[in-house]
This record gives C-alpha cells, sequence and structure tokens, in this order.
C-alpha cells in the first residue's frame, strides 16, 4: 500500500470493488496525492477492473481532486475495466455538472445502483 | 445595525496558509447567517484562488507573499487576493469543457471560481483577482 494512512475504506462485492472515500474535505494537495496513489494502486498493482468510488462522506472538493479523478478514469479505461461514482451529494455534483464532467464519468445515485449491471 | 468585519493579511506561498484564511472566511459568513450553499460555493472558490495564486502565480517561492483581504458583512462577502508572479492572461486559459479538454486534468479552477461567485474581476496584468458573493445571490436566478 502507499505511504499515508489509508485514505479509501475497501469493500468487495462479488467482482466489484467499492472504494469509499474516508475524508469530508478532499482539499489538501498532500492529501489528494495519497489518494491519488491509492487510487492508482487498485488498477496498476492489484488489477481491479469493476471498481465504484463512493462519495457518502465527501463534504468539499477541489479540481485538484477532479484532476485525480479524470486520471483514474484514464487508468481504468486503459486496463478495460469500468468506473462508477456514487452518492455525491448535491453540491458537489453542481462542481460535476459546471466542468461537465458528469459527462465523462459514469454517475449513479446510490451504491446499490452503481453495482447494478456492472 | 453594520456588523463588517475586514481583514487584511499577507501569507507566505503555502497552501496550508491559505486554507487557514479560506476557513476564516467561512467562519465569519456562517456567523453571519450565509446559507450552507453560499458558504460552499465560496470556500470551494477561495479554494481554488488561493491555490492558484500560491502555486500559479507565486510558483510556491519562499521569498513571495500573497496578500488578501476581505470584507464580510449580512450581505456580502468580498475578497482580494493578490500574488507577486508576473500574471497571466485570462481570455487564454483554454475551456475545459470543450471536448477536446474534458479528460485533461486541470484547468478547471476558474471555472468553478466564475460559477460560484457573483463578481469575478481579474486587474489587467492577471496577478490580482477580486471576488465576491452576495448573500442568497443563487436562490436570485
Amino acid at each position: 500500500m502507499s505511504a499515508g494512512h489509508r485514505r479509501l475504506d475497501i469493500e468487495e462485492a462479488g467482482d466489484v470493488t467499492i472504494a469509499k472515500f474516508v475524508d469530508k474535505k478532499i482539499l489538501d494537495e498532500g492529501n489528494i496525492q495519497v489518494i491519488g496513489n491509492q487510487l492508482f494502486s487498485l488498477v496498476e498493482e492489484e488489477g481491479r477492473q469493476k471498481i465504484v468510488l463512493d462519495f457518502s462522506n465527501v463534504e468539499y472538493l477541489s479540481s485538484a481532486a477532479l484532476g485525480k479523478l479524470i486520471t483514474m478514469d484514464k487508468k481504468v479505461k486503459a486496463a478495460k475495466g469500468k468506473l462508477r461514482l456514487c452518492s455525491v451529494r448535491p453540491d458537489i455534483y453542481e462542481v460535476f455538472a459546471i466542468t461537465k464532467l458528469n459527462k465523462l464519468f459514469d454517475m449513479r445515485e446510490n451504491k446499490e445502483k452503481a453495482l447494478e449491471g456492472l | 445595525m453594520s456588523n463588517i468585519e475586514e481583514f487584511d493579511v499577507i501569507i507566505p506561498s503555502e497552501t496550508s496558509h491559505g486554507r487557514e484564511v479560506q476557513e476564516k472566511i467561512v467562519a465569519s459568513m456562517e456567523a453571519r447567517g450565509f446559507s450552507p450553499r453560499d458558504v460552499f460555493g465560496v470556500r470551494l472558490a477561495l479554494e481554488e484562488a488561493l491555490v492558484n495564486a500560491i502555486k500559479h502565480g507565486n510558483k510556491m517561492d519562499p521569498e513571495k507573499t500573497v496578500h488578501v483581504w476581505w470584507q464580510v458583512d449580512e450581505e456580502h462577502v468580498r475578497v482580494t487576493i493578490e500574488d507577486q508572479g508576473p500574471g497571466f492572461d485570462v481570455s487564454e486559459v483554454p475551456d475545459p469543457t470543450d471536448e477536446e479538454n474534458l479528460d485533461k486534468p486541470g484547468g478547471r479552477g476558474i471555472m468553478l471560481i466564475r460559477a460560484f461567485m457573483s463578481v469575478v474581476e481579474y486587474n489587467e496584468t492577471g496577478n490580482k483577482l477580486t471576488l465576491e458573493k452576495r448573500s442568497g445571490a443563487d436562490e436570485d436566478e
């Protein structure tokens, strides 16, 4: 595992990996770096292909965090995997909508819906 | 009753100091009854603007500082952030929502600032940014 505290809670549901952000605020650059590395290792080191990112704890995130999510999306696509985002609260969803990233990411209302057909 | 808070600080080029300023402004807004939605938007805009000033403006140079002054009352919050970098031409920043830019990891900060603040003004050089949020402004739209 990457250096630093674990910033993701990992849960398995069949062949799907659910990674839930621990932090309420994903702002600090060092923290974003650690989160990015932990996300990327799911694909690059552990070879997981179906990943759901659970945002239920997340109250704030910055554009730097969006950058990591975009890179994660690219890595998952390169590995022919699937990435879904779920439980994004309305304020945060607005951030995705303003930047049109709601079109780039597959976003679902909650974990159950994210697992459907994955 | 007028209950204006004014502050004027000079901070080193470190994001942790930017975040302390952000927390002070947010606390001041909350104390004056701004809605959670307003607070969310201002916090996000300040995060982006301060990180831009510190990282892109001053390039984290320990010799350089960022000057922040703000005023908060029940109706608005107004924040000016000035870095000691060379500035930039805001009109040349690519649109991150263009199809060709959509999957690029950077370039969304300024867009978010514009979306969440009522007034966003850069000086001609591009090293000084003034932001204003009117309380409840979004509800009128």
